[in-house]
């Protein structure tokens, strides 16, 4: 299996995820989706890594896991601020910011 | 042998992927997330990168789809499968497979020779903890230091997002008793605030 | 002093006068600034005196000088100075001006007093001599036309003085509008003169062009046309004849002095002075000399008909100019501008005792209304019948040795010309006939009621102010006389006037009598030397046979009158039933004005109203707010993609990595 099979699997997982945040409505999900999308990228990385030779793509998707971590808290304190306010979790109707 | 697992592997997955986008439960979609990442974690090891995938299944499917757990069962669930904007309906997988099109002819039409090889051979240490702390301590220390500060800045920004209310300094949930009952002098600050905070 | 400084000074003095009138109308008492205004123009007439004496000083060849205070723009070609230009004719011209506008004022300071507007008139008046004696002493064509203009400008102000008077104000608009026509032409053909001889200045401009143009060559008749579109629109000739009957709204002396004795004087002067183009397009001149015909018969004929008293001597005024017209254009220099000087002489006279017939009538203007006069007021009657007699060419007057002699002059030059002789005698019965009507009318028979007043009370009548024409009441508080009016026997200014013209009305015409002095036809030779024309002369005998068939025709025309309006009172009534059509054409001004409003004031109007309903609505505006309705749309439309739906936005990201991997895919491959 070269390097070129994993990163086929790569761009297909990255574009289910992109399908996946356009076609659901809830933020939960959508949130979901945007971790396919990075973990694809981390997976990306590993195989270039390997490819090369060296570590550093390794330590690229460490440090892309911890900033995954820390956006998924703050994207689900968001929801949990949303449902406090009773508001409906539905991102259609959450449009306020439009022009 | 190695094929084998990759396959299998890759098709954990994709049906993961597949099972997140289509699951109508979001609850069913956050399992199905912690199977595709343990899948990955496979493919990590396929690929010598040992320490990755340790904490891809400790940390990313241990503690972040634990707290999408939780969360999901505070929120709640119930909401149908797909419900893309009108407008979007036929846009939407049209370009996820743009996209995925895209992607596949240019790394196949793409110069790197490399791509169609394994790889160097490497050493035994490769990707083990060691390994990779001697770099993350060494060659990328700053971008180690810069990441521990935005986790602390990611739980401070938890907690605001998630406070209930911003009046003087006590929170609704530091006014509870440990019973749950609230007390009484948490009874008589709430009672001047507005209810939407 | 030189010629060229009493020209100067010519110029300078009415100015003055008008000025500080203007200025000083607050504290100036009224008789000081009537006689401020008198004295300019007397003062200038001096002046105008002293520039003759030094031109008779110097030998007839020498008798032309041009003299400038400034340059106005001497670059790219151009070269245009202030300047004036002294010769026999300017000279002539402004002792004529200067000398009747002074009598005018005197029999203004008399005329207009009590009027509100006092020192606006006379402001206005000398202003008017100031720019009519710019135009006459201009020496170079801008100049001219600034003249040009100032005088319709002052026309204008003068005809509308009575400003409250709705008539007044249109009639004043109708003189300006028919004037800035003229000024059109005027101005075009100076242009056209500066490209083909590429100079302003008179000198110039006369020496080049003989050199320049062949004869009837396309160029300088068409600079000949326009010249005469101007000259026709100043001295109300067919077609742009329209404004001088109703420019008789305006006061008295002004009738008097613009539109009878030298505004309307100003296209013969025109063509006189540029008398050498009109020699190298004979064409042109032709269509002057006819058009000069035409005018004399048409209006000859509306005259006998009208029985407004001041319009049917504006008729007249039009028809004597047709005389002036058509003859310095066929060449009878001399004579067409004696007849302007004697027209002059008697016109004012025939205006003034108009005026003061006019004012014991308390305004009415309406000859049916009047009789009797001659015994109510006796000066004004026999000054009233000695410029009646000059304008009839009784033999002897002033007005018989002009008139006569331009007729003599086309039957001398032959041919065509004839026609012009002939048409002129016929023209002549009816000048006759219709001015005895006036006066038969007017003087003799039973005093009417205001007549009677003044016979017996010595007051003239006193009557509510209105317009005759609308009925409306005027208003007093601007100047309209009020209820004062001043006849001549009441007012020696107006006496003293009126006295000085009856006697050149009558006896001027003695410095020019054929055969025996030719005064004017010597003193203007030198300016008219280079035209073939001038060279011929009638001899004495055909000179003294015109005169004589001239004075058949004068006396049988004021024993027509005589018979129509003395003797059998009741004829005319019957000739005007039996002629019922004719007399309704002629009493119509021969519809010229209904021929206008057709021709030019509808399709004025619609190409207006059509600018403003549909061009400015729909183009303009469409332009404008098009625009802004663009922009707005385009904004809306860029609005639409901020539309607040999260996936709407992801999908523009993902849509634009397509679009961008596919154009890096696509240069690369």
């Amino acid at each position: 299996m070269n390097t070129s099979w994993y990163i086929v699997l790569s761009s297909l997982l990255f574009a289910t995820g992109a399908v996946g945040i356009l076609i659901r409505r809830s933020p939960m999900v959508i949130l979901l989706c945007l971790e396919l999308m990075l973990n694809a990228g981390n997976l990306a990385l590993v195989a270039f890594s390997r490819m090369v030779g060296n570590q550093q793509g390794q330590v690229f998707a460490l440090v892309v896991m911890v900033i995954a971590a820390c956006e998924v808290v703050v994207g689900l304190g968001l929801i949990v601020a949303i449902f406090r306010r009773k508001l409906p979790l539905n991102v259609d109707d959450l449009r306020e910011l439009r022009g | 042998m190695e094929a084998v697992l990759f396959f299998l592997a890759a098709i954990g997955a994709l049906g993961g992927a597949i099972g997140v986008i289509a699951m109508r439960n979001p609850f069913y979609s956050v399992l199905a997330l912690i199977a595709h990442l343990f899948s990955l974690a496979v493919l990590f090891l396929l690929l010598t990168a040992a320490f990755v995938a340790a904490a891809q299944v400790v940390v990313y499917a241990g503690a972040v789809m634990v707290l999408y757990v939780f969360v999901v069962a505070y929120v709640g669930a119930g909401e149908s499968a797909w419900e893309p904007i009108p407008g979007q309906r036929l846009l939407a997988p049209l370009l996820g497979i743009a996209i995925f099109v895209e992607l596949t002819i240019a790394i196949a039409s793409s110069a790197l020779r490399a791509l169609s090889t394994h790889g160097p051979e490497v050493g035994a240490g490769f990707g083990n903890p060691a390994a990779i702390g001697r770099l993350l301590l060494e060659k990328f220390l700053l971008p180690f230091e810069a990441t521990s500060i935005l986790l602390l800045l990611a739980a401070v920004g938890a907690i605001v997002l998630a406070n209930r209310k911003r009046v003087g300094g006590a929170t609704a949930d530091a006014g509870r008793g440990m019973d749950g009952t609230p007390s009484e002098h948490s009874a008589k600050r709430s009672e001047g605030v507005p209810s939407i905070p | 002093m030189s010629a060229t400084s009493w020209a100067w000074l010519v110029l300078l003095l009415p100015l003055l006068g008008s000025l500080f009138i203007a200025l000083g109308f607050r504290v100036l008492p009224a008789k000081v600034a009537g006689a401020i205004g008198t004295a300019a123009i007397g003062l200038a007439f001096l002046c105008g005196i002293g520039a003759l004496l030094c031109l008779l000083g110097e030998s007839p060849d020498a008798r032309h000088h041009a003299s400038s205070l400034w340059d106005y723009a001497s670059a790219a070609g151009l070269d245009i100075k202030l300047g004036v230009y002294v010769d026999p004719l300017s000279v002539f011209m402004v002792l004529v001006v200067t000398g009747v506008s002074t009598l005018i004022h005197l029999y203004s300071y008399g005329y207009m007093q009590s009027d509100e507007g006092y020192h606006r008139f006379f402001s206005y008046l000398n202003f008017f001599v100031f720019s009519m004696l710019l135009l006459v002493l201009a020496g170079n064509f801008v100049l001219l036309i600034v003249g040009w203009a100032f005088v319709g400008f002052a026309s204008y102000a003068l005809i509308s003085f009575w400003y409250r008077r709705a008539t007044a104000t249109r009639a004043g608009m109708k003189a300006f509008v028919i004037n800035v026509v003229g000024d059109i032409g005027l101005t075009l053909a100076a242009f056209l003169i500066f490209r083909e001889l590429g100079t302003f200045e008179y000198g110039e401009v006369f020496a080049k062009a003989p050199h320049v143009f062949h004869t009837n060559e396309w160029s300088v008749t068409a600079i000949c046309l326009l010249l005469l579109v101007g000259a026709f629109a100043k001295s109300a000739q067919l077609p742009f004849h329209t404004w001088l009957p109703d420019a008789m709204e305006g006061p008295t002396p002004v009738s008097s002095l613009i539109h009878a004795a030298t505004m309307v004087t100003a296209g013969v002067y025109l063509i006189a002075r540029t008398h050498v183009l009109f020699v190298l397009a004979p064409t042109a001149a032709d269509i002057a000399a006819f058009v000069g015909l035409a005018t004399l018969l048409v209006a000859g004929t509306i005259a006998l008909v009208m029985t407004d008293l001041k319009r049917a001597i504006a008729y007249s005024t039009m028809s004597q100019i047709g005389y002036m017209i058509m003859g310095v254009s066929i060449g009878a220099y001399s004579a067409g501008l004696f007849h302007l000087m004697t027209h002059a002489f008697f016109k004012a006279l025939l205006f003034m005792a108009a005026g003061s017939i006019i004012a014991a009538m308390a305004n009415e203007q309406n000859i049916d209304k009047m009789s009797g006069f001659g015994k109510a007021m006796r000066f004004t009657s026999f000054t009233m019948l000695c410029g009646g007699l000059a304008l009839a060419a009784f033999p002897g007057t002033s007005g018989f040795f002009s008139k006569d002699e331009i007729l003599a002059y086309a039957s001398a030059r032959g041919g065509m010309y004839e026609i012009f002789t002939v048409l002129g005698y016929f023209g002549a019965l009816l000048t006759a006939i219709y001015t005895f009507r006036l006066i038969f009318r007017v003087l003799p028979g039973r005093p009417c009621a205001e007549a009677e007043e003044l016979i017996e009370t010595g007051h003239v009548h006193h009557a509510h102010p209105f317009n005759p024409a609308t009925g409306e009441e005027e208003d007093t508080d601007v100047g309209f006389p009020g209820s004062e009016h001043h006849i001549a026997e009441q007012s020696w200014p107006m006496r003293a006037a009126m006295g000085v013209l009856a006697f050149l009305a009558l006896f001027a015409g003695l410095v020019q009598v054929p055969g025996l002095d030719e005064t004017i036809t010597k003193f203007l030779d030198p300016v008219f030397a280079d035209s073939p024309l001038a060279a011929i002369h009638p001899s004495v005998g055909a000179s003294w046979a015109g005169l004589a068939i001239g004075a058949a025709i004068s006396l049988s025309g004021i024993g027509i009158a005589y018979w129509l309006y003395m003797v059998r009172p009741e004829a005319p009534g019957a000739l005007e039933r039996r002629l019922r059509p004719l007399h309704t054409f002629l009493a119509n001004k021969w519809y010229f004005d209904e021929l206008i409003e057709l021709l030019v004031v509808r399709p004025a109007l619609a190409v207006g109203r059509f600018a403003n309903d549909t061009f400015e609505r729909f183009v303009v505006d469409g332009l404008i707010t098009g625009t802004a309705g663009t922009v707005r749309g385009a904004g809306g439309v860029v609005r639409a993609v901020q539309n607040g739906f999260v996936r709407s936005y992801a999908l523009l990201l993902i849509a634009g990595f397509a679009g961008l991997a596919l154009y890096f895919l696509l240069s690369s491959s």
